[in-house]
């Protein structure tokens, strides 16, 4: 398969090293100016960077940036460049207080288009093709980066963005769609609905299915794969880094290449913070070494992963991460979407002045991710009368839903029986990787 | 094939460089952009000997080069064609040639084999060969500085500021011939206070302010960038406060 930047993918790690220098070191000199947040945490530290760092294992000694940061900074205060050279805002799901807002300058939607027409490539995306794009189009960044980085690479770009499956499997069939880019488990829903619907996947002209957004395993991929009759791959993005384009698989399929020349990627233990070696398995953190309008340093994402050191047979020198393999906070990712445990805890607080016990279970029902929302029964939220019971949880429903945008199943259950740890509720259970 | 990890050099009481890394592949043309005082001359001195480091590293070709003296430098393939073209005003054009191949003097005959191909590029130089270099013209003086630095048939070329004090004709001259040896292969480091004009022929460039890049990229990025278009373009773009 081509390599979009061959002379960029393929350099050496000796040059590669001399790059990530040059440019951490004017990333963090230009934080330094123009970014209050940063100049008053290196300062904090007695950090200057013109001093300071040397060699890229110096970056070791700032602070990591975390999501609160960048919700405290809302809207712009985070931005390294005055508004008037932002061409493009994007913002993170609105379920924590504030959502995350990130900006784009024009070199930055050069360079976004230009690492996401990579990934692309990597996974098997030519000129000829016609893709189709189911993720939203919107203030979230896998709509829009997935489609200027087709759009780079030449290819035929379908808009279709999220939901009424039929009509995408109609719009695949007869635009002859030869790749889908989807979350896995709308793949897998995809799948379903074309055999509903008394179709067949061989007959569409599918060769490639891109997926991102959730975490999945080898078996749905093997899944994906026999019954769309394509080649899948994984890839990865998070929008207070950039949006889709920060790694991607290629069809060896053996993990995601890192963009190390425009990012540089640390693995940490979430409890202690101390940097890992490559192979173990910790927090993915990440710096920026490109972008203008919003740079981040040492950005905690959250994602738990692991570096793959080591030479890759399609012949790119970029490190790789293996699959996500879930979050090391308490944020549930559901359809893309970032929930927040303490912000559905808010909500529920506003309808009865009062916070009960509650737990977030994600399931999986067939290839369908839902939220579900136990709550334990107090007197204030207890009607001897089965409609005004029902009238509540439909209300606490439709609240939630308007919060995070997807539509949860509220259970109500008996004081006392949410799994507890060390006499506390666990937030959040994860039940979609559970064969049940 | 020219690598510099944050280099910190004084100049005398001021910290001129802070912590510059760069690199210069074979075959490429690099620029440096900045303002007068940002520390590009210090920057050249740096490579070529005539200061050295507090701290970091040069290298060329994987060897580190930071505190040989000037003339090991220039043994080691880096010639440079100085600000104001410094050349011996006094001597005849054709001994400044000589002197640019100093390094090679056991070697007459590539000296002369040299000199014939540079007087074929630059006939003029034929023409005046016996006359004082103080007295040509301010264009023939950079063609003559620009010639003597090929005399020791250098890896790396560095030019600092060769259309100062040029006019603009000359100027165009001037480029023309660096976008000639870009074309010969050769690989050049170019400093230059016409930002516009060095980023239009550069493969990448930085942007060094007050001793510390704060931008790099290719140079049409660059020269698209309004960052740099605002500092060094001088084109309209106004700060956000002056608007």
């Amino acid at each position: 398969m081509p390599i979009w930047e061959p002379g960029k993918e393929c350099i050496s790690r000796d040059e590669l090293r001399q790059i990530q220098l040059e440019q951490l070191q004017s990333t963090l000199n230009r934080v330094h100016r123009n970014v209050a947040f940063y100049r008053r945490r290196f300062k904090e530290i007695g950090f200057r960077p013109e001093d300071d760092l040397t060699e890229i294992q110096d970056l070791e000694r700032l602070p990591f940036t975390t999501s609160q940061d960048i919700s405290n900074s809302y809207p712009y205060e985070m931005f390294a460049v005055p508004l008037r050279e932002v061409v493009r805002v994007h913002s993170s799901s609105g379920s924590t207080t504030n959502p995350r807002v990130v900006g784009y300058t024009r070199q930055d939607l050069r360079t976004w288009s230009n690492l996401v027409a990579r990934i692309l490539s990597a996974a098997g995306v030519v000129q000829d093709d016609v893709v189709q794009v189911t993720y939203g189009y919107g203030l979230l960044t896998g709509g829009l980066g997935i489609h200027y980085g087709a759009e780079r690479i030449g290819a035929s770009v379908l808009p279709t963005s999220v939901g009424r499956t039929e009509r995408q499997i109609k719009i695949m069939q007869d635009f002859r769609t030869t790749v889908l880019v989807c979350t896995p488990t709308y793949a897998l829903v995809v799948a379903d609905r074309i055999e509903a619907m008394g179709l067949e996947a061989k007959n569409l002209s599918l060769k490639y299915c891109i997926c991102a957004g959730e975490p999945w395993t080898e078996e749905m991929r093997k899944e994906i794969e026999t019954r769309l009759f394509v080649q899948a791959t994984d890839n990865y993005g998070i929008s207070e880094v950039l949006g889709p384009g920060i790694a991607g698989e290629c069809l060896e399929k053996t993990g995601m290449h890192l963009q190390e020349d425009h990012l540089y990627a640390e693995i940490i233990d979430p409890k202690t913070l101390q940097v890992l070696g490559p192979g173990q398995q910790g927090e993915l953190v990440i710096t920026t070494l490109t972008k203008e309008a919003f740079p981040v340093i040492r950005y905690r994402t959250g994602d738990l992963c692991g570096i793959i050191d080591g030479p890759c047979s399609c012949g790119r020198t970029m490190r790789r991460i293996s699959r996500i393999v879930g979050r090391c906070d308490e944020v549930v990712v559901i359809k893309g979407i970032n929930i927040f445990p303490g912000r559905i805890g808010e909500i529920l607080e506003q309808i009865k002045g009062e916070r009960p016990e509650f737990q977030l279970v994600a399931v999986r029902r067939g290839y369908e991710d839902r939220l579900e929302i136990r709550v334990e029964v107090t007197e204030q939220l207890f009607y001897d009368k089965m409609r005004e019971q029902r009238a509540l949880v439909d209300h606490m429903c439709k609240k939630i839903a308007n919060f995070i945008g997807i539509t949860p199943k509220i259970k109500l259950v008996e004081k006392g029986s949410l799994q507890r740890e060390g006499g506390k509720v666990k937030p959040f259970i994860d039940r979609r990787l559970v064969k049940e | 094939m020219l690598t510099l990890k944050s280099i910190h050099t004084y100049y005398g009481a001021i910290h001129a460089l802070k912590g510059v890394s760069l690199h210069v592949r074979q075959g490429e043309i690099v620029t440096l952009v900045g303002a007068n005082g940002a520390g590009k001359s210090t920057l050249v001195n740096t490579i070529c000997g005539m200061a050295k480091p507090a701290r970091g590293r040069v290298e060329f070709r994987g060897e580190p080069i930071e505190g040989l003296a000037p003339e090991n430098i220039v043994r080691k393939g880096i010639a440079l064609v100085p600000e104001g073209r410094q050349i011996f005003s006094t001597m005849s054009v054709e001994a400044n040639l000589l002197m640019g191949g100093f390094i090679h003097r056991n070697n007459q005959r590539q000296i002369r084999d040299d000199m014939d191909r540079l007087y074929d590029r630059f006939p003029i130089l034929r023409d005046r060969y016996r006359q004082l270099a103080g007295t040509l013209s301010g264009g023939e003086q950079q063609m003559l500085a620009i010639s003597r630095a090929l005399m020791s048939r250098p890896q790396l070329l560095i030019l600092d500021e060769p259309s100062m004090g040029l006019a603009p004709l000359v100027i165009r001259e001037i480029f023309a011939i660096i976008r000639e040896l870009k074309e010969e292969g050769r690989t050049i480091l170019l400093i230059e206070q016409n930002a516009r004009a060095a980023l239009k022929i550069a493969d990448r460039g930085y942007v060094l302010e007050i001793g510390k890049v704060v931008l790099q990229g290719e140079g049409k990025e660059l020269l698209e960038h309004r960052e740099v278009k605002r500092a060094y373009l001088g084109k309209g773009a106004k700060q956000i406060w002056e608007a």
